[in-house]
């Protein structure tokens, strides 16, 4: 089973959600897509953690076989080339690292040049498999850390391991490319006119993907709840409601993972993600394609 | 000289386009008999890359002058990749900034952004 955990912004308690699930399951892997500001590795505090290189390739072209053809130009989708004053000027940033415009050159100018651009580091705590994608400073894109991140959460799933993918906030392409392989779509919503809005940006997401889905509202008040106005309105199930709780705030501002240290919270998760278990496993029996 | 400029419409009641990447045409006007010609901006729908591909449609066209009212950093690279010189409109009427430009008012424009890709995040 794969859960993504998202939201339409930052700050809705997609970490606190998805640490806490992780911590629970009993057979867990946690893992960080939110590559360009990873945090849950402040709560389990991996060890006997492991490092690897993320690299992508660009292009590089040899100014004396190029022939001024601009095949590649044109190729490019991305735009990540042009041809100006008898040169090929390369935009690394843009470049999608397909290699087309290699294929294309009918003169062989153009090699590929790696270089790394992130790393994935692997630990574990208490039993759990901790994942975390980094994107180096100054980078573009994380897709390839995704990438990365996701293959090796399979292994761990094909391993019995159930998988929770904290995902970047927002709907932006590396959301689509988190949630691609998920089973479930958990939804963190804030008691919010802001909070409701953001919450229908990533349910339509989920909705052209065709990813079931449901919501947990955090930071309860027992007001007026936009966020819940909205569920009710698109009939959108309601898997839970966390009360706002300054203790949990502050555990969480500690680094503390709430459901290892308070019954009370350990139970909450616990019956959570009993209700996602029931969930996935329903989607399973309807949608058998899946 | 022959310069071009980012225009909202293809018609001589047109504009100075505010972006350059995603303007919706290019204007070549020839400065010393008033003749222009339009030349649709195929990078305006880019998913990315825009800046990139618009410059090297004004290259192809090698003008004396870009005149634009900003310019971010690739397509900067791209034009002066080309050695044609870029200078800043002052508010968006197309006559006006190019009597400005024969008065050799216009100045050259310096100010790079960093562009808009990220949605202007800072890198």
């Amino acid at each position: 089973m794969k859960v993504a955990v998202l939201s339409g912004k930052g700050g809705t308690g997609k970490t606190m959600v998805s640490v806490n699930l992780a911590s629970v399951s009993g057979c867990a892997a946690y893992v960080d897509c939110d590559v360009e500001e990873p945090n849950g590795h402040l709560f389990f505090r991996p060890t006997n953690q492991e490092e690897e290189s993320i690299m992508v390739r660009s292009p590089k072209v040899n100014d004396d076989l190029c022939s001024g053809c601009r095949k590649c130009v044109e190729f490019c989708r991305f735009n990540a080339l042009a041809y100006v004053g008898g040169k090929l000027l390369i935009f690394d940033d843009l470049c999608h690292s397909c290699g087309g415009c290699l294929l294309v050159c009918p003169e062989k100018a153009l090699t590929e040049v790696e270089k790394p651009m992130g790393k994935v580091q692997v630990g574990s705590s208490a039993g759990v498999e901790v994942l975390t994608g980094i994107l180096n400073l100054g980078e573009a894109s994380g897709i390839p850390i995704i990438h990365r991140l996701l293959k090796k959460g399979q292994n761990l799933e094909d391993q019995g391991r159930e998988i929770f993918v904290d995902c970047p906030p927002g709907t932006a392409c590396i959301v689509m490319e988190s949630i691609q392989d998920a089973d479930y779509c958990l939804l963190v919503a804030e008691p919010s006119v802001f909070g409701a809005h953001n919450l229908a940006m990533v349910h339509e997401l989920v909705t052209l993907l065709q990813k079931p889905c449901g919501v947990v509202l955090n930071k309860e008040m027992g007001e007026e709840n936009p966020s819940r106005d909205y569920c009710l309105e698109k009939n959108l199930p309601i898997l839970g409601e966390i009360p706002f709780d300054n203790r949990l705030g502050s555990l969480n501002s500690m680094g503390t993972i709430a459901a290892r240290v308070q019954d009370n919270y350990r139970q909450w998760f616990d019956s959570l993600l009993e209700t996602i278990r029931k969930e996935v496993g329903h989607e399973k029996i309807t949608h058998p394609q899946r | 000289m022959i310069v071009m400029i980012p225009v909202v419409n293809d018609n001589a009641s047109t504009q100075v386009a505010a972006n350059f990447g995603r303007a919706s045409y290019f204007m070549l006007r020839d400065t010393a008999t008033g003749a222009m010609e339009f030349v649709k901006n195929s990078a305006a729908d880019s998913p990315g890359g825009a800046g990139i591909k618009a410059a090297q449609i004004v290259v192809d066209h090698s003008p004396g002058a870009l005149l634009v009212p900003q310019c971010g950093q690739n397509a900067a690279d791209v034009i002066r990749g080309a050695g044609i010189p870029m200078y800043q409109t002052q508010g968006f009427d197309l006559d006006k900034n190019l009597e400005a430009l024969i008065r050799g008012e216009l100045e050259v424009l310096t100010e790079i952004h960093s562009g808009f890709h990220d949605h202007g995040a800072v890198k």
